[in-house]
């Protein structure tokens, strides 16, 4: 029992020893990254000195950590991709990289991770590349409190903040994108985590999902963006506590759905966007305790959504809280809080006994046609709205919160 | 001219209808700041108020008052004064007036509750809305020898500026929806001071539905400071043109 036990400390003490670490810097051992990596062997640690390294395309295809002290640059001088991940458990950390090539064909990006397993990248600086962090056919990879900067005002000429590509859970936490065309971009990625992001000023959206089922984005914030979050042909995706706010434009939304099904959204914050929500094609979506305030629209729905619940949310002080296209209406808006609403409340009960209705006639003309948009507010209009509301007969008469609350949820 | 602008605004407060008015633009500012939960809410309960009493009042007390001082004005008329010195004297009488009574009426809870961008484009577009319709007043005034006809006339102006107007431009916009109308839309605006002045004051409350589709080409007309500078313009056009043409037929009116 004795000897086994020696022998186990051994065999401790052998793989502690196996694992180098191995200095790269001008003065170090290894003037150069690509001489250390090819002397290291998997589980060494390469600590890179403050400097600027130029050095082509790095490719690591052995499982090792870079450690960065502080900040030394990577700099791929527009040339190439600069660091490309092969292997499996590799982590990053403390670099600053920059400077990547432009290719519209290999889409070389500032870190590229590729058919790899438990990756981690950690407190990044990514400056001024087409694609910032680039994932694809990859696992279990962890990209933490790295940021994001490019600052390219054409969309062909920039590429996402972090990119990934069929890939399964990812852990993205604490990450700050900016001025790329996509903040996030998942295409097929299943069962990752976006949590704590800050995205913002990028071309298109902030954060975007194509067919990306089975995720979840928590306690993100989104700011002018040229929509906010866009989740397009994609189920069982949940969305909480994030903050979608000053997403300006004709085409800008808070939040794009388009074509999904079976989501959570909970808890979330719009403010001032011109459109919140915009809803194509979604069905069964749970929209709860969300507060909408001062939009241009609260919800902008489209008469293709089935089955959806928008249930507890705060409207206040939206121009308009919900407008559609069609007559149909298939969704139930039961209990929110409108600040527009003016019935009464007998029993005390804070319900309100008249229900309310949340499609303002004056919506339903807008959406059919926007230049009517001139005499918002007028007298006309005013009274054209009074009367609909008295006795709806343009606006569907099923688009009716029955159960109004009173006060405002504390949200 | 001073003269005879003292004894024109001392007779107006006398008449106190234009006291009551203060005091009743005061009570709207106030319930409507009390009532509503929050400042935004307010200016713009205010703002329809505004745009529906103010001109009111202002081209129907203006005309009764023309038409009352009429012998007046002949008795000056009679005294070696220029009779652009006369019908001068009344219009800024009635301007200071009433303008004084919006001012202090609306103006104390604007600057009490909305903040101070909004006040200030609230009490620009109220005051340029009181002179317009004097301005118009005079005009429909001089237009008829009969108190009635004149009177009738105001009142027409009235309704079709704040009520006829837009139902004919939302009548427009839904027979040429299937064309480009957006920049033409911008300049139909011109076309009613009182469009003109909520859509200069919608810009500073909401935001977020101008910035949408047709908003965005409003905002991109009337939120810059060109677009700012022509509108004031086009209101002021709007005091001047039916001033002129009023002034120059009195010079020549048979009295």
């Amino acid at each position: 029992m004795k000897e086994a036990f020696l022998v186990l400390l051994l065999l401790c003490n052998f793989f502690e020893s196996s694992a180098r670490s191995l200095h790269v810097g001008e003065t170090k051992p290894f003037p150069t990254i690509k001489s250390a990596l090819l002397s290291a062997q998997n589980g060494d640690t390469l600590f890179i000195h403050p400097g600027l390294y130029k050095e082509g395309n790095i490719v690591i295809n052995k499982s090792v950590s870079l450690i960065g002290i502080d900040l030394p640059v990577i700099d791929g001088d527009h040339k190439s991709e600069v660091l490309t991940i092969k292997a499996d458990y590799v982590s990053v950390s403390g670099l600053k990289i920059q400077h990547s090539s432009y290719a519209t064909l290999e889409d070389p990006g500032g870190i590229k991770i590729r058919e790899c397993k438990h990756v981690t990248i950690i407190n990044n600086q990514l400056l001024d590349n087409f694609f910032g962090i680039y994932v694809e056919f990859s696992r279990n990879c962890f990209i933490k409190n790295n940021t994001i900067i490019a600052h390219s005002t054409a969309e062909q000429e920039i590429g996402n903040g972090i990119h990934a590509w069929k890939s399964d859970s990812l852990l993205i936490i604490g990450n700050k994108v900016r001025g790329n065309r996509d903040g996030i971009y998942l295409e097929f990625v299943t069962n990752s985590v976006i949590w704590r992001n800050i995205s913002t000023n990028n071309l298109r959206y902030g954060l975007h999902f194509m067919f990306s089922h089975n995720d979840s984005y928590i306690s993100n914030y989104f700011r002018n963006n040229g929509a906010g979050v866009a989740v397009m042909f994609t189920h069982d995706l949940v969305m909480m506590n994030n903050t979608f706010e000053d997403n300006w434009g004709d085409a800008a939304y808070g939040l794009l759905l388009k074509e999904i099904s079976d989501c959570t959204l909970v808890g979330n914050r719009f403010v001032k966007n011109t459109s919140a929500i915009f809803m194509d094609g979604t069905n069964r979506i749970t929209v709860e305790k969300n507060l909408f305030q001062a939009n241009g629209w609260g919800m902008k729905i489209q008469a293709n959504c089935m089955d959806n619940s928008i249930n507890q949310n705060n409207f206040m002080a939206n121009t308009f809280d919900i407008s559609t296209n069609g007559t149909l209406t298939l969704n139930n808006f039961d209990g929110n809080y409108w600040d527009k609403y003016e019935g009464y409340d007998l029993d005390r009960n804070g319900i309100g006994d008249v229900p309310f209705h949340p499609l303002s006639l004056y919506s339903v003309i807008v959406e059919g046609n926007p230049p009517a948009m001139l005499l918002f507010r007028s007298f006309m209009v005013t009274l054209l709205d009074r009367s609909e509301k008295m006795l709806p007969s343009l606006t569907p008469e099923n688009f009716v919160d029955n159960k109004p609350r009173m006060r405002p949820f504390a949200l | 001219m001073i003269r005879i602008l003292k004894f024109v605004i001392i007779d107006i407060l006398k008449n106190k209808v234009v006291i009551v008015y203060t005091l009743m633009l005061a009570l709207f500012s106030w319930s409507a700041f009390s009532l509503e939960d929050n400042a935004t809410k307010g200016v713009l309960t205010l703002l329809n108020l505004i745009l529906l009493t103010v001109p009111l009042v202002s081209i129907l007390f203006s005309t009764i008052y023309i038409y009352n001082s009429g012998e007046f004005i002949e008795l000056l008329a009679s005294h070696p004064i220029k009779r652009k010195k006369i019908w001068n004297s009344l219009f800024f009488g009635l301007t200071i007036s009433l303008v004084l009574a919006f001012l202090l009426g609306a103006g104390i809870p604007i600057f009490l509750f909305a903040d101070i961008g909004k006040a200030v484009m609230m009490l620009a577009v109220g005051t340029l809305i009181t002179v317009i319709f004097i301005a118009i007043a005079f005009f429909s005034a001089i237009m008829s020898r009969d108190k009635a006809k004149g009177i009738g006339v105001s009142i027409l102006l009235w309704l079709y500026f704040a009520l006829l107007f837009d139902g004919l431009v939302l009548f427009l916009t839904f027979q040429f929806s299937d064309y480009p109308i957006e920049k033409g839309m911008v300049v139909l605006a011109a076309f009613s001071p009182i469009d003109m002045a909520r859509i200069l004051m919608l810009l500073q409350l909401d935001v977020s539905a101008m910035m949408g589709y047709t908003g965005a080409i409003f905002k991109n007309f009337f939120g810059t400071s060109a677009g700012l500078v022509i509108s004031f313009f086009i209101l002021f056009l709007w005091i001047f043109i039916p001033y002129r043409i009023s002034l120059s037929r009195f010079k020549h009116k048979n009295l």
